[in-house]
């Protein structure tokens, strides 16, 4: 088997994120069965892997949305499935972003409102929320959707949008979780590109779940989940 | 990649001498392997034998034959017909790929590991296509394109094969 069993442990400490022989079922039905990862500040890294082979699940474990049953998962040097709901749903609004397959954006809100979302969970006042929300548009070359619900914009400009939202707090790490799955290939890339173009710009870590192999090759590395765990055959360990 | 009839190509649109056509073909073909000279000449040497080109007079001035090939009505038909033909799907039916993995199984060596290793290198040529095609003129990203397809076609075809081993193990020892 090229899974991780023979993997020396990672020192957690010195990553900015990772897991530890984490498991975790739903019901009977076993999603990661001690998978170890570890990411490094400011990497784009793409978690690769068949479908139902524990890719998301592992995100989520990695973005403390859910925990594992057994194992640790780890962000700057300290535990964070030890954490409560509560510790848990503070540091996911503070110091990470999101991006989803399908957006996810608020129907009810404007293009500028969904990204200004975050900065006012985060307690910033509206007015300098939406003025900070704007700045994206151009970057994104949205300019003129601001005040676009998402039913009026296309599958490409809903993402863009959403890529925005997941960026204007200025996240440490960004998760994204087949990012570009409901778009065509030509906007999947325009999608992609301007992801990893503005993650380095700000620095900010990646960990990008997807199926699809020209998506992963924007990344800097890519490690493939199998049965639940993660292939022992990483680039960075050979 | 046919040289004589891209040569012809480029020839259909304006005489040429060899020299410049090289550095056509160079600059929009070669990717890495440029034409060497002498496959110029000897080319437009036996397309003039059979009446696609014509060369013109030999011009005066230093260094290799200075001739202005012009292309004939035949030529002309021929580059017509090369590009309205579709060229041959090539499945790739013989590959190395397949052999490593059916031999791998036949030998009892582990082919996920294989199977792996060659996923791991497969995205590492991807990377470096896809870094090419976002910083590389609109010509070099087609052709990245193209190489990214084929490569994306192989890591399915890995994928999928990765997914089917017990059963291909099975099969071969059998």
């Amino acid at each position: 088997m090229s899974t991780d069993d023979s993997l020396p442990m990672i020192p957690m400490e010195s990553c900015i994120l990772g897991a530890r022989s984490a498991v975790l079922s739903f019901g009977e039905t076993p999603a990661l069965r001690g998978a170890n990862i570890s990411v490094t500040r400011g990497e784009i890294l793409a978690v690769m892997g068949p479908s139902g082979s524990g890719k998301s699940t592992l995100l989520h474990c990695l973005a403390g949305i859910l925990v594992p049953d057994a194992g640790e998962t780890w962000f700057e040097g300290r535990r964070i499935d030890t954490l409560g709901e509560q510790e848990r749903s503070a540091l996911r609004r503070e110091r990470f972003g999101f991006v989803f397959q399908f957006g996810q954006l608020v129907p009810e809100l404007s293009a500028e409102e969904n990204v200004a979302l975050p900065l006012l969970l985060g307690g910033m006042r509206r007015t300098q929320a939406i003025s900070e929300a704007r700045t994206w548009f151009e970057r994104l070359d949205l300019e003129g959707m601001e005040g676009h619900r998402s039913g009026e914009m296309s599958g490409g400009q809903a993402q863009r949008v959403a890529l925005a939202r997941g960026l204007v707090a200025r996240p440490e790490v960004l998760f994204a979780d087949e990012p570009t799955g409901s778009l065509d290939s030509l906007t999947g890339e325009v999608v992609m590109e301007l992801l990893t173009q503005m993650a380095r710009q700000q620095g900010t870590t990646v960990v990008l779940v997807t199926h699809e192999a020209r998506v992963a090759a924007y990344a800097d590395r890519e490690v493939v989940v199998r049965d639940g765990k993660v292939a022992a055959l990483d680039r960075a360990s050979r | 990649m046919s040289v004589p009839l891209t040569l012809l190509g480029l020839l259909d649109r304006e005489p040429s001498h060899g020299y410049d056509l090289k550095r056509e073909y160079d600059s929009y073909f070669g990717r890495g392997k440029p034409l060497p000279f002498g496959q110029v000449y000897s080319t437009l040497g036996r397309l003039a034998r059979d009446g696609k080109v014509l060369p013109g007079e030999a011009e005066p001035g230093a260094g290799p034959e200075r001739k202005r090939y012009s292309i004939t009505e035949e030529g002309r038909e021929e580059v017509e017909v090369w590009l309205s033909q579709p060229i041959e799907p090539e499945p790739h039916l013989q590959t190395e790929l397949f052999a490593k993995v059916v031999l791998s199984l036949m030998l009892g060596r582990s082919a996920e590991l294989y199977l792996d290793l060659q996923r791991s290198t497969h995205l590492e040529r991807m990377r470096e296509l896809t870094e090419l095609k976002r910083t590389g003129a609109v010509l070099d990203a087609l052709l990245a394109d193209h190489g990214l397809f084929h490569l994306e076609a192989d890591l399915r075809w890995i994928d999928l094969t990765s997914a089917r081993l017990h059963v291909l193990a099975e099969a071969v020892r059998s």
